[in-house]
């Protein structure tokens, strides 16, 4: 449990002058599972971002399995689910085809599939429970279902390490069981998971500790905190209205 | 069919067929990152080469392939950059380069016949060694086309995963840009600048009508490619057409054949079995972007 998978040392990050990081330092050691919580607009998935090296840090450093991230090139050991597949390209792919896209960390651009890579992508299908559905087109699955492709498509490539960014936002019930027991599975593996999460639900018994980002700082490191005020009513069902600034629709100025 | 015994007539019919298997196997790339157009901007683009080739007593299909490799490559960093001015962008650089070329080839001493070639194409008048690039580059763009399938297919379906998967997103974007450059200058002595998108979108279009699948849809879209090239050099050395547009026809045909075919195989299986219920759409929870 000392090797630190992750290493964020005293990073901050903007958008045209707009703070969305400032000194966030964060550690992740191998077996751990982490979920960085907070409200929308508080910076969380783009801290997740800078640690995958999608967004550039204007300070701090982010080092992956002890390498500095700009030298990093182990990229197989890392598992990335986006919180929602892009909007679909203009070509249909089958569900087959989207996972087996998890393979080419490992495999390298030229080689092409082999067994283990086939076996691996069934494997990454049957733990999220969508191996009836491998021929069909992903864009004919449910929200909730893509979801789980885009774990599958994780899974597949066999990683040490799992980033999620809201797994389970805006997924069914049915799917979000079928996520957390894929992602069981794979903590039982010894694998390491930093997620990000708006709500936990059937995620919060995996959790080991949480983050909390507030306005671009880690304000809470420890222990999942509990829900407080009307969060805390069993009934709550944690609906947000849209932020102030949604435009409300194409002519809106 | 006495007229394919010329050797004219088969190198027309070869540089079809080369090209109608070629294009929809790029296209299909573009058509899935939704640029289906971009070929149609390239061609203009490779106008202004036509037009210096010919001014410079240069080789213009040479020039054609420098000035719209230029231009894809210039389109690319524009889309990596952000997305925002890219329609602009590319409006500058299409009008600039027909416009170019246009005016480049009235300097030269050519007759308004040989920019009329390249702007619809002039199978008959390839000559052998028009045909021998043809075919070297074609033949290069399929392969690579089908030997980097998972990896283009990966960046177009989810740029940023492809980045996290280390894969080297910027360099395979370029190489598609170039390839596309080169893809529709090869096209450009088939069926002309004017028609090139038409080879590397409509047969892609056609395919996916009934196909479910990526890999699947590439196949069915290179063999509509061919077909479309055979048969309408076939109808054009039979009825006297123009090949090019012969071409594009017979694509357009097949589009429309399969596009109905499917509405109506659907419709007889949907009374067959009775729909079951498709899962409901559920609503969005979270601000679903914050990039």
């Amino acid at each position: 449990m000392t090797t630190p998978v992750i290493t964020v040392t005293h990073a901050a990050m903007g958008y045209e002058g707009r703070t969305v990081l400032r000194d966030v330092s964060l550690t992740v050691a191998a077996g751990e599972v982490v979920a960085v919580l907070g409200a929308n607009g508080s910076g969380k998935s783009t801290l997740i971002r800078a640690v995958l090296g999608l967004v550039p840090l204007s300070s701090g450093s982010v080092a992956l399995f002890d390498r500095p991230g700009r030298r990093f090139r182990q990229w197989h050991r890392i598992g990335y689910v986006p919180q929602r597949l892009g909007a679909s390209g203009g070509v249909p792919a089958t569900v087959r085809e989207v996972v087996a896209a998890g393979r080419l960390a490992r495999r390298g651009i030229l080689r092409p599939p082999g067994r283990a890579d086939r076996m691996a992508v069934a494997t990454a299908l049957a733990a999220v429970g969508l191996a009836d559905r491998t021929s069909d087109p992903v864009s004919t699955l449910s929200g909730g279902q893509q979801q789980r492709v885009l774990i599958a498509r994780a899974l597949a490539g066999e990683p040490d390490l799992l980033i999620l960014d809201e797994p389970t936002a805006g997924v069914d019930a049915a799917s979000q069981e079928a996520f957390a027991g894929a992602l069981k599975e794979f903590v039982a593996g010894g694998g390491t998971v930093l997620l990000v999460a708006h709500e936990l639900g059937p995620l919060r018994p995996l959790i080991s500790r949480a983050v909390v980002v507030h306005a671009g700082g880690i304000v809470h490191d420890g222990p999942v905190p509990e829900p407080a005020g009307h969060h805390a009513d069993p009934d709550h069902d944690h609906v947000h209205p849209h932020g102030p600034n949604e435009p409300a629709g194409l002519w809106s100025a | 069919m006495e007229l394919f015994q010329y050797p004219y007539m088969q190198r027309a019919l070869i540089g079809a067929l080369i090209i109608g298997l070629a294009a929809p196997a790029l296209g299909i790339y573009l058509v899935q990152r939704r640029l289906a157009l971009i070929g149609d901007g390239l061609g203009h683009v490779a106008l202004t080469g036509v037009g210096a080739g010919l001014l410079f007593n240069r080789s213009p299909v040479l020039a054609a392939v420098i000035a719209a490799s230029l231009g894809a490559i210039m389109i690319e960093l524009v889309r990596a950059r952000g997305r925002t001015s890219g329609d602009l962008a590319l409006a500058l650089l299409f009008y600039g380069g027909i416009a170019g070329g246009v005016m480049l080839v009235g300097l030269s001493d050519s007759t308004s016949a040989s920019l009329h070639a390249y702007l619809f194409g002039s199978l008959s008048t390839i000559s052998p060694a028009d045909l021998t690039t043809i075919v070297v580059l074609g033949v290069a763009i399929l392969v690579t086309m089908l030997a980097l399938y998972p990896a283009l297919f990966a960046i177009g379906h989810d740029e940023e995963y492809a980045r996290v998967s280390g894969l080297p997103v910027r360099a395979l974007n370029l190489l598609l840009a170039v390839a596309t450059a080169v893809t529709v200058t090869i096209a450009m002595r088939a069926v002309g600048v004017l028609l090139i998108s038409a080879l590397m979108v409509v047969p892609v279009a056609a395919a996916q009508q009934v196909t479910r699948g990526f890999r699947s849809t590439m196949t069915a879209a290179m063999a509509l490619g061919l077909f479309a090239a055979g048969s309408g050099v076939y109808v054009a050395a039979n009825a006297d057409t123009a090949p090019g547009a012969s071409v594009v026809l017979m694509a357009i045909a097949s589009f429309a054949v399969i596009a109905l075919g499917g509405v109506g195989w659907r419709t007889l299986r949907r009374r067959r079995v009775a729909a079951p219920g498709t899962p409901a759409v559920e609503p969005h929870e979270v601000v679903l972007s914050q990039s």
